[in-house]
Formats: structure tokens, C-alpha cells, sequence
């Protein structure tokens, strides 16, 4: 009973962050018809450039907002110089290059800060107890700031002038054109902020396990999972699916070990692939 | 206003525009007429920066069209009615609406006062304004894409067969709204298949046929010797 409630937390707060991760993934990949393998790459960036701003000024918060600006305009240079020369090319030539950069990204963090594992320490400190079971406060706050960051994208997405932008050029970047949407504009910033999101989780995710120059791979992994299962270019969808997936591997590590758990989300996926190609949380296609 | 000189287009290899020259003059609605596929939607996507223009020259207020971004043309006063309307289907009507609204140097003032004279031309949409832009029917979809249109105060608007596959009643609203416009002063180049609402609507008309301007004339023209349109339409 206790495994139980610990795991419940455990698939909810990880699938917070995995829903941060693949936001960014999903909005990028509806946009543009990419897929961005060095999305986990930014990711680790972003936890390397919080580590060290954390290390310089102390302040957790003050990182955070650091490594998603910091990666934030790196992820608009990569865009403006790799990726806007190849629109309208074929959508391989895409997948290599962003795989290029990941290559990339991972060589320079292991030149930059060697291949030893980096600490974030949590800004939020203690653990409380429920029938029993301690849980760190941190991670309860992860999932809280992580629901809050998606939250604001929402917002922003629905409402903000911008957002309205991103949305329309989703459906069709013909006719946001004609509307006089500056579409390499809204492309480049999509970027942006996906990779902004993407750091900002790097940050989040430090304290928990640590960072090193090999953790984005795991993660381009699991958020290209969730954004399969939830539907690609589907933000909502994705949101659910690595709650989902979260928690399923959660519970499925009350009876296996937590690598073994892992499997699940690979059989989610599969499963998903044969029987609902367009994705478990969205209406089915007419 | 609007100068297509001898304008060649290509989609991929096979060449369907062979040197249209169309003048649309400040304020002037112009009609376009043609049996199907014979190049009227691509002269429109020529100047839209749609079609692979091989030849020819398109300017709008002595201003080259070549090199100005497809997103630029909105900014010139050209604004586009799709054919398939091109209803943003995931966005409310507002937001479709906000597409064109929200653009440098509009006021909140301004922007109400828009919304407010497409509303007064469309009170359906106002109605509708939440609902999403997928969900509106066919003739709701045509008054948001000329509404939307709107919403860019455009020098000329291109219509692309507005009144397709609609009913009567709906034929008859989006034709006093073209009178609407063209009252406004707004310049509009028509593309149609219904010759009786073009001949009302429009003060001169081009004839194309396979990718070429066949003939040019006058609404009344036409209207009082009917043989050219029997020729070149079958009507």
C-alpha cells in the first residue's frame, strides 16, 4: 500500500517533467515537421549552464531562468543557421542534422565540464510524511513549477498574440503567410521556446539524479515516446501521455526492478503504433 | 493598381500560365472568368508568391512583386480568399479574425471598430465568434474568410470563386458584401464561374482559356452581346 502511494507520487512528478521535455518536442515537431533529436541535448545543456550558474551565484532560481534564456537563443541560432536552410527539403535531411547537432552538443559538455556527474543541489530542502512514507518536498515542488510552466504556455498558446500566430501556422503556414504572418519568425521563436522548455526541465530534473553529458539521449528517448503515444503535434496529447507512461512505468517497478520497468513504456509505444498511429488522447480521426 | 505583364507559371513541369496581363486599377472590381482548370486560381497564386512564376512581371503600386516575402504581401494591402477558404479549423472565429487584426500599429480602438463593421456585415460571426472555425458551414466559412480578409483593411482583395457550391441565399449575401467593398473603395479581383454575379459585380472582365487571357471587356459589353460567353463558357 505504502510502494503504492510512493510510486503514484513518483509517476506523477516524473511525468510532470517528461511532460515538460516533450511540450517542447511536440511543439516544434507540429510546427515544423521536425523531429528534434538534440532536444534531450539542450536539455543537458541547460542543466549544465544551471549547474554552473548555480555554482557562480548560488541562487536555484536565478539558474533556472538563466539556462532557458541562455538555451533559448542558442536554440534559435541552431534553428537560423541549420534548420531554416533546409525547409522544404526532404524530411531525412532534417533528421540528420538535428542528430548532427546533438553529436555536437554532446562532445562540447564533455570537452566543456568532462564526464563526471554534476550536482544540482535542490532549492527546496526536507521531506514530509504520509501514512509513513517520507517523500522529498523538492520533487512535490518539481511537479507543482512544472504544472505551472505548462500551465503558461497554454496561456500563452490560447491567448497571447503570439501564441494565436503559432497556432494558425500549426494549421497551415500557406495561409498564416497570406495573413501576414512572419512564418520564419514564429518558426525560429517556436524553436526557441522549445528549447527554453527543455533547459528549464534540465534545471528541474538536476537535483534528482544529477547531471552528466550522457543524460539527453534518455530523455529525446522518452519525451519521442510520449509525443507518439500522445499524438504528434499534439500538446494536450503529450501532456497525458507522459503521465501516463510515467506512471505505468511507476507501478511497473513495484514488481520488477526500475530498468526493467522501462520495457513498459517501449510496449506502450508499440502497442500505440499498431492500433491508434495517430495517438491514444486524440480523437479518432474521421 | 495591381500589373500582371506576359506572366509565365510552372507547378513542376507542365507550364499553365503562358503570359497573362491583367490590370486591376485603384478601387475597380475585375472579374476573371473561365471554365475550370484553365489558370484563373494560379494568376491569383502567381501574385500571391504561390505559383513558380517563370516570366513576366507582377507589380502592385509600380512595386515589384518579386523578392517581397509571401508574409509581405499582407502588409502591401493584398489579401487572399482561398479558394477552399482555408478556414484556420482549430481556431475560434475570433481567432481567425485575430490573425489579420493583430499586426503593428493597430489600436484598441481601431480593432473594435473593425470587428465591429465585419460583425455589422456578418452578424453570424459574431455570433459564432467561440466556436471553433471547423465547425461553421460552408457559407459561415466563406463569410469568415472574407471577413478575415477584411481584417487586413486591403487596397484589393483576390476572391477566389466565393460563391462556390453555396446556396442562393448565401450567393446572395456574399454578392452585396463585393458591393460592400467595392462602395468602401476596396479593389477586388474576381474570380468566378457564375457569370451573372461577375457581370453585376464587376465593372470589366477577362476570359481566360488554357493558361491564357482570351478576351477583355466590359460588363456591359458582354452583358449586351452574350456570344462570347456562350463561346468561351458554354453558357
Amino acid at each position: 500500500m505504502d510502494q503504492i502511494l510512493v510510486q503514484t507520487l513518483h509517476g506523477l512528478v516524473n511525468g510532470m517533467v517528461l511532460a515538460m521535455v516533450a511540450s517542447g518536442l511536440t511543439l516544434i515537431f507540429g510546427i515544423m515537421d521536425i523531429v528534434n533529436f538534440a532536444h534531450g541535448d539542450l536539455l543537458m545543456l541547460g542543466a549544465f549552464v544551471g549547474a554552473s550558474v548555480l555554482g557562480v551565484t548560488g541562487n536555484y532560481w536565478l539558474a533556472l531562468l538563466a539556462a532557458a534564456v541562455v538555451i533559448a537563443l542558442l536554440g534559435a541560432l541552431l534553428q537560423v543557421t541549420t534548420l531554416r536552410p533546409l525547409i522544404g527539403r526532404d524530411p531525412l535531411t532534417t533528421i540528420l542534422a538535428t542528430f548532427g547537432v546533438s553529436l555536437v552538443i554532446q562532445k562540447y559538455a564533455l570537452w566543456q565540464w568532462g564526464p563526471s556527474v554534476r550536482r544540482i543541489s535542490e532549492p527546496v530542502r526536507g521531506d514530509f510524511t504520509m501514512f509513513h512514507v517520507q517523500y522529498p518536498w523538492y520533487r512535490i515542488a518539481t511537479a507543482i513549477l512544472a504544472g505551472l510552466i505548462l500551465a503558461g504556455l497554454w496561456l500563452f498558446l490560447k491567448y497571447g498574440k503570439y501564441g494565436i500566430w503559432i497556432r494558425a501556422t500549426t494549421q497551415d503556414r500557406v495561409m498564416a503567410q497570406a495573413m501576414g504572418i512572419p512564418v520564419p519568425l514564429v518558426y525560429t521563436a517556436v524553436f526557441a521556446i522549445g528549447s527554453a522548455m527543455a533547459a528549464a526541465s534540465g534545471v528541474l530534473f538536476g537535483p534528482f539524479a544529477g547531471v552528466t553529458q550522457t543524460m539527453g539521449f534518455d530523455f529525446t528517448l522518452r519525451a519521442f515516446i510520449v509525443v507518439v503515444v500522445g499524438g504528434m503535434g499534439n500538446l494536450g496529447g503529450s501532456i497525458l501521455a507522459s503521465i501516463f507512461v510515467s506512471l505505468l512505468e511507476a507501478y511497473a517497478a513495484i514488481v520488477v526492478s526500475p530498468a526493467q520497468a522501462v520495457i513498459v513504456s517501449f510496449v506502450v509505444l508499440v502497442l500505440t503504433m499498431l492500433f491508434r498511429p495517430t495517438g491514444l488522447f486524440v480523437p479518432t480521426p474521421k | 493598381m495591381l500589373v500582371l505583364e506576359r506572366v509565365d507559371a510552372h507547378y513542376g513541369k507542365s507550364h499553365v500560365l503562358h503570359g497573362v496581363s491583367i490590370e486591376v486599377r485603384s478601387g475597380e472590381v475585375v472579374g476573371l472568368l473561365g471554365r475550370n482548370g484553365v489558370g484563373k486560381t494560379t494568376t491569383l497564386k502567381a501574385i500571391m508568391g504561390m505559383a513558380r512564376r517563370t516570366g513576366g512581371r507582377i507589380t502592385f503600386e509600380g512595386r515589384d512583386l518579386h523578392g517581397v516575402p509571401p508574409h509581405g504581401l499582407a502588409g502591401l494591402g493584398i489579401a487572399w480568399v482561398p479558394e477552399e477558404r482555408r478556414i484556420f479549423r482549430l481556431l475560434t472565429v475570433l481567432e481567425n479574425l485575430r490573425t489579420g487584426l493583430d499586426r503593428a500599429g493597430m489600436t484598441p480602438e481601431r480593432r473594435e471598430g473593425l470587428l465591429e463593421k465585419v460583425y455589422a456585415y456578418f452578424p453570424i460571426l459574431k455570433e459564432r465568434r467561440n466556436q471553433a472555425g471547423g465547425t461553421l458551414s460552408g457559407g459561415e466559412q466563406q463569410m469568415l474568410a472574407i471577413a478575415r480578409a477584411m481584417m487586413l483593411e486591403p487596397k484589393i482583395i483576390l476572391l477566389d470563386e466565393p460563391t462556390e457550391g453555396l446556396m442562393p441565399r448565401m450567393v446572395a449575401q456574399i454578392q452585396a458584401i463585393v458591393h460592400a467593398l467595392h462602395r468602401d473603395g476596396v479593389a477586388i479581383l474576381l474570380v468566378e464561374q457564375n457569370v451573372p454575379l461577375t457581370l453585376d459585380a464587376a465593372g470589366r472582365v477577362y476570359i481566360m482559356e488554357k493558361g491564357a487571357v482570351r478576351h477583355h471587356a466590359s460588363s456591359a459589353e458582354l452583358r449586351a452581346d452574350q456570344r462570347v460567353i456562350h463561346e468561351y463558357l458554354g453558357v
